[in-house]
C-alpha cells in the first residue's frame, strides 16, 4: 500500500513539474452540457486506447463552445443548437475559413419535476409546457395539467421553473420546440441558446438545472435524457404531433430523426416536432464544432481519427447512456466530410 | 423615584450586554459551526485517492481531484513571482522613499486596485493573456492572482517598515551605510517576521479565489504539464462539483472545502500567532 | 582668551555631495531605480486594466449609451442587453447583508472592544477574524446545502410576521435574493467587526473615564460616548464591508437564483452583477454581448470605487483620533 502511495505520489510529482511522457497531445475542446457524460467516456475511453492523447473537454454549455471555438481559445467547440448564419460568418470573418458540424448522438430534452405526493410520469400537452415556461400557468393543479393526469393529485403549490442560467443548446432544442409549437412562445421569447426567461431560476448547464430541481420542492425545469436517469428524477411525458404521449426513450428519438426530412449537406438540422406516432418531440442531435483547418498537423490527424473512431466504436457505446445512435445514412455522409478537415 | 431610574439604567446596562454578547456569540459560533460542518462531511469522505487520481468521466463514482490541487498549487505559485516582488518592493518605495507626490499617487492607486472585484481582474486577465495567446493556460490564472496579490503585499509591506523605529534607520546611517544598505540590511530584516507572515496570508487569501480562475485557467480533467495549458483548480472544482447533481461529486465538493479552508485557516493561524510574538517582542 | 572667528558657520571640514557615479556605486541609485520602477509598474498594471475594461466595453457603450443603466431587459437573442436588474440585485442583496449585518457586526464589536474581559475579547476576536479568511466558495457550498434548507424551515415563519409587505410575497425558490443577501451578511460580518472594534479601542481612554466618573453605566458610557465618537470610523467600516459585498461573485452566484428580473419580493430570485459575469463570460457570443458583459464589469468597478474612496474619507477621518 505505502509502495503504490509512494509511486503515485512521484509519479504526481513528475508531471507537476512538467516532465511531461513522450509526445503527450493535450487537445482542448468545450461547449456542450448536453451530451458530456458520452463525450467524457469517449475521450477517456480513447485516452485509454491512445494515452498519449488526451481530450481535455469542458462542458460550459454550448453558447460557450460556439464562443469558444470562434475566438480560437479551444481546438474545437461542441453545441446541441447549430451555430446560425450569422455565428458562422464571423467565424468565417474572424479565421479566414469556415467552421463544419458533426452530428455525435442524438438524445432527448426531458422534463423533469420534483412534486411531492406525485410519484407517477406526469403528462404534458404543448400548451402545457409552453404556458408554465411563459409564466401563465403559475399552480400545479393548473386545468391545462389536471385535464392530462386525471390520475395524479397535484396539489394546489406554485411551479417553480428552472431554466438553464448559461448558454445553452439543451435551452435552444427547448425553446425550438416550444417555438415550433406555440406562437405566443415564439413570438415572446424565440429561440436561442439564451434567451429572455419569462420566470424562472437559472440553473448553471445540465448539472445545474437537474441540482436545483432536486434542491427545490415544486419545481420544474428541462435536461438531457440521462441527467434525469443518471440522478432518478421523474420525468414527463410530451405529447407529440400525433398526439400520443411519450416518455423519451431511444426508440422515440430514432424515430423522430427518422421520420425527420433529408440530412442537408452541411448537417444543420432540427428534429423537434417530428411527425409520426413514435416520435419523441423534443428530439436532437448534437454536433462537434470543427474548423477547416487546423495548424497543428499531429492535432488535426488525432481529431480526424477520434472522428472516424466516434462514428464507429464510438456509437456503440452510446445506447449504454442513453443516447441514441446516429442514423446509418448520417453517418455514411459523415465519414466522407471528415475529408474537409484540411 | 430615583431608585427606579437608576434600576431601569442598570436593566439596559444588563440587556445590552447580553444582547451584544450574543451578537459575538453569533459571530464567532458562525465559524465553529462552518469548521465542524466541513469537518464532518468532507473529512469523512477524505480518501486517498482523493488526493491522487484523477475525475473519472462524469456519472461515474470514485476518481479524485490530484490535478486540481497540483493546479492550484502551480497557480499559487506564479501569483506569488509576478505578486510579491512588485509588490514588495513597491511597498518599500512607499515607506523609504515616500512624501511625494508621486507616492500618494501610488498608494490611492494601490488601494484602487485592492477594490477591485475579482472577477473584473478575471476578465482583465482573459482580455490581455487569453485573447493574445489564443488559448486558456496556467499562465493567465497565475497572472490574474499575482495581480491580485499585489495591493495587499503594498500595503503589508509598507506597513511593517514604517513599523521599524527610526532610530533603527538613523543608527545604521550614522555607521556610514548609504540608504540602500541601511534599508537592505537593517530595516528589512527588522521587519522580516511582518513581511513574511503578509506574503502567506496573501497567498492563504488568494488561494480560495475562484472567479478569476472561471475564464484564464479555465479548467482541465488531466494533468497539466507545464505553463501553457489550461489546468484544474480546488476552488473552482467546488464550485463546479457542489452545483451539479452528482452525489459523488458532491462529496469530493465538501472534501476538496475540507482541504482547502484547512490550508488557509492553518496558515492564518501560524502567521497571526508570529504576529503576536512579534509585537509583543519589538517593545 | 580672544574671540575666535564669528564664521561659526559650518560645524567643521564639509564633505562634498556624492556624485552621481558614487551614488550609484553605493547601491542608492539602483535601490531607488528598482523599488521606482515596481512602484510605476503598479501604476501600469492598473491604468491597463481600466484601459481594457473601457476598450472592450466600447461597442455595447455606444449602441446603448447611458440607457444601459436604467434598462432592464437582458435579451441575448436579440441583442437587447441593460444593466438595471443586475444593478439592482447588486445593490438589494448587499442592503439585506448590511440590514443584517450592521447590528450584529457593530453589536459584537462593542462586547469586544468595551464590554468584555480582555481575555475572552482577543479570543473571541481571533476566531472572528478568521472567518474573514475563509474562502467565497465554500460559503457558496455552505449556502447550497446548509443555509439555503435551514431558510426553508425559517421561511414560514418570516412570511406569517412580513408576508404582508411587497417584500415577502410569492413563492420562495430557495435561491433568492435573501439567501444572497444572507450569505453576504455572514461574509461581512467580520470585517464590520475588525474595524469597528479597532477604531472604538482607539478612542481615548479620558472620555470613558470621564463618563465613568460622572456616574455611568459601562452600557451608557459605551452608547452614548464612546461610539458617538468612533462613528465615522464605524460607517467606514460599513462602507469597507459595502464595497466588499458588491463585488462578492461566488458564493452570491451559488444562491441567488440567476435570473435577470426585477422584483419585489425577496423570495424571488435576482441576479447580481459580478454573478452574471461568471456565468455568462465564457459563453457570450457575438462582439455586442461580450462587451455588454464589460460594460457591466466597468459599472461594477465604477461603483466599488466610489464606495471605497467614500470608506476610505471616514476611515482616515476616524484616525486623526487615534492617539
Amino acid at each position: 500500500m505505502t509502495k503504490q502511495m509512494m509511486t503515485q505520489a512521484a509519479l504526481i510529482a513528475a508531471l507537476a513539474t512538467g516532465v511531461a511522457s513522450a509526445q503527450q497531445i493535450l487537445i482542448n475542446a468545450a461547449g456542450a452540457t448536453f451530451p458530456y457524460p458520452m463525450y467524457s467516456k469517449w475521450f477517456d475511453q480513447y485516452h485509454k486506447k491512445f494515452p498519449n492523447l488526451q481530450f481535455n473537454y469542458q462542458s460550459i454549455g454550448s453558447g460557450g463552445g460556439i464562443k469558444q471555438v470562434t475566438e480560437g481559445t479551444v481546438d474545437f467547440g461542441a453545441s446541441d443548437g447549430p451555430m446560425n448564419d450569422i455565428q458562422i460568418k464571423d467565424f468565417r470573418a474572424k479565421h479566414g475559413y469556415g467552421i463544419l458540424h458533426f452530428p455525435t448522438v442524438m438524445g432527448a430534452d426531458v422534463p423533469v419535476y420534483n412534486v411531492a405526493g406525485v410519484n407517477t410520469d406526469l403528462n404534458f400537452t404543448a400548451d402545457a409546457l409552453a404556458g408554465i415556461f411563459l409564466g401563465k400557468i403559475t399552480k400545479w393543479n393548473d386545468p391545462e395539467l389536471t385535464k392530462a393526469n386525471p390520475g395524479a393529485k397535484l396539489p394546489a403549490a406554485d411551479i417553480i421553473v428552472v431554466h438553464r442560467s448559461d448558454g445553452s443548446g439543451t435551452t435552444y432544442i427547448w425553446t425550438d420546440y416550444l417555438s415550433k409549437v406555440n406562437k405566443e412562445w415564439e413570438s415572446k421569447v424565440g429561440r436561442g441558446t439564451s434567451v429572455n426567461w419569462p420566470v424562472g431560476l437559472g440553473g448553471k448547464g445540465n448539472e445545474g438545472v437537474a441540482g436545483q430541481v432536486q434542491q427545490t420542492p415544486n419545481s420544474i425545469g428541462y435536461v438531457e435524457l440521462i441527467y434525469a436517469v443518471q440522478n432518478k428524477m421523474k420525468t414527463g411525458k410530451v405529447r407529440n404531433m400525433a398526439g400520443v404521449y411519450l416518455a423519451a426513450s431511444l426508440a422515440g428519438v430514432t424515430a423522430a430523426a427518422a421520420s425527420s426530412k433529408e440530412m442537408p449537406e452541411d448537417f444543420r438540422v432540427s428534429i423537434t416536432n417530428a411527425p409520426g406516432k413514435d416520435a419523441y418531440p423534443i428530439s436532437s442531435f448534437t454536433w462537434l464544432l470543427i474548423p477547416e483547418k487546423i495548424a497543428d498537423p499531429t492535432k488535426k490527424k488525432a481529431i480526424r481519427d477520434f472522428l472516424t473512431w466516434m462514428l464507429a466504436d464510438g456509437q456503440n457505446m452510446t445506447e449504454a447512456l442513453a443516447y441514441a445512435r446516429l442514423p446509418m445514412t448520417v453517418v455514411a455522409k459523415e465519414m466522407k466530410a471528415i475529408a474537409k478537415v484540411q | 423615584m430615583a431608585d427606579l431610574h437608576t434600576l431601569r439604567r442598570k436593566t439596559v446596562n444588563l440587556v445590552m450586554l447580553t444582547i451584544t454578547g450574543f451578537c459575538t456569540l453569533f459571530a464567532a459560533g458562525t465559524l465553529v459551526f462552518i469548521l465542524s460542518y466541513l469537518f464532518v462531511h468532507g473529512a469523512s469522505s477524505l480518501t486517498w485517492d482523493f488526493f491522487t487520481k484523477l475525475p473519472t468521466p462524469v456519472g461515474e463514482a470514485g476518481g479524485g481531484m490530484a490535478n486540481a490541487i497540483v493546479g492550484s498549487a502551480k497557480l499559487l505559485l506564479l501569483a506569488s513571482l509576478v505578486g510579491v516582488p512588485i509588490g514588495f518592493l513597491g511597498g518599500v518605495y512607499l515607506a523609504e522613499y515616500g512624501g511625494t507626490t508621486f507616492s500618494f499617487v501610488v498608494r490611492y492607486v494601490t488601494d484602487l486596485l485592492n477594490g477591485v472585484p475579482s472577477i473584473v481582474i478575471g476578465i482583465f486577465a482573459y482580455t490581455i493573456i487569453v485573447l493574445s495567446q489564443k488559448h486558456f493556460s496556467t499562465l493567465a490564472g497565475g497572472l490574474g492572482l499575482g495581480v491580485m496579490m499585489i495591493p495587499i503585499a503594498v500595503r503589508s509591506t509598507e506597513e511593517f517598515l514604517r513599523a521599524v523605529p527610526n532610530s533603527l534607520r538613523e543608527g545604521a546611517m550614522a555607521l556610514g551605510a548609504s540608504k540602500s544598505r541601511a534599508v537592505l540590511s537593517v530595516v528589512i530584516p527588522a521587519a522580516k517576521n511582518g513581511i513574511m507572515t503578509g506574503v502567506m496570508l496573501n497567498l492563504a487569501r488568494v488561494a480560495g479565489e475562484t472567479a478569476p480562475l472561471l475564464f484564464t485557467s479555465f479548467g482541465n480533467r488531466y494533468w497539466s504539464p507545464g505553463w501553457e495549458q489550461p489546468t484544474s483548480a480546488l476552488p473552482v472544482m467546488i464550485f463546479t462539483y457542489a452545483i451539479s447533481p452528482y452525489e459523488d461529486w458532491h462529496k469530493q465538493a465538501w472534501s476538496a472545502g475540507f482541504v482547502l479552508l484547512t490550508l488557509v485557516l492553518t496558515v492564518n493561524i501560524i502567521a497571526r500567532a508570529v504576529l503576536a510574538r512579534t509585537k509583543h517582542v519589538a517593545r | 582668551m580672544a574671540a575666535s572667528s564669528t564664521t561659526v558657520t559650518s560645524a567643521g571640514p564639509v564633505r562634498p555631495a556624492r556624485s552621481y557615479w558614487e551614488r550609484l556605486r553605493g547601491g542608492d541609485e539602483i535601490a531607488y531605480l528598482i523599488t521606482f520602477i515596481a512602484a510605476a509598474a503598479i501604476l501600469l498594471i492598473t491604468a491597463l486594466l481600466v484601459y481594457e475594461l473601457y476598450i472592450n466595453s466600447s461597442v455595447a457603450r455606444s449602441k446603448f449609451g447611458w440607457d444601459f443603466l436604467v434598462t432592464s431587459t437582458w435579451d441575448p437573442v436579440n441583442d437587447q442587453f441593460g444593466a438595471l436588474p443586475f444593478i439592482y440585485g447588486t445593490l438589494v442583496s448587499s442592503a439585506l447583508a448590511l440590514l443584517i449585518g450592521i447590528p450584529l457586526g457593530v453589536g459584537a464589536a462593542i462586547f469586544l472592544a468595551e464590554l468584555a474581559p480582555p481575555r475572552v475579547s482577543d479570543a473571541l476576536t481571533f476566531l472572528i477574524e478568521l472567518l474573514a479568511a475563509v474562502p467565497s466558495v465554500i460559503y457558496g457550498l455552505l449556502g447550497i446545502f446548509v443555509l439555503i434548507p435551514i431558510l426553508r424551515q425559517v421561511e414560514p415563519a418570516l412570511r406569517s410576521v412580513l408576508g404582508w409587505t411587497p417584500f415577502f410575497s410569492g413563492p420562495f425558490y430557495g435561491v433568492s435574493l435573501f439567501s444572497a443577501g444572507v450569505v453576504l451578511a455572514v461574509m461581512i460580518i467580520p470585517f464590520i467587526i475588525s474595524i469597528s472594534r479597532e477604531v472604538i479601542l482607539a478612542v481615548p481612554g479620558d472620555q470613558r473615564e470621564a463618563a465613568l466618573a460622572l456616574g455611568a453605566t459601562r452600557w451608557e458610557t459605551t452608547w452614548d460616548v464612546v461610539v458617538p465618537y468612533a462613528k465615522k470610523g464605524i460607517m467606514g467600516s460599513i462602507f469597507l464591508a459595502l464595497a466588499r459585498s458588491l463585488g462578492e461573485t461566488m458564493a452570491v452566484t451559488m444562491v441567488i437564483g440567476n435570473d435577470p428580473k426585477i422584483k419585489a419580493s425577496l423570495f424571488a430570485p435576482g441576479y447580481s452583477i459580478a454573478a452574471v459575469i461568471a456565468n455568462e463570460f465564457t459563453e457570450a457570443t457575438g462582439q455586442l454581448y461580450t462587451s455588454a458583459l464589460i460594460e457591466l464589469g466597468l459599472v461594477l468597478f465604477a461603483l466599488t470605487i466610489v464606495i471605497n474612496g467614500v470608506a476610505r474619507l471616514l476611515v482616515m477621518g476616524a484616525d486623526k483620533y487615534k492617539a
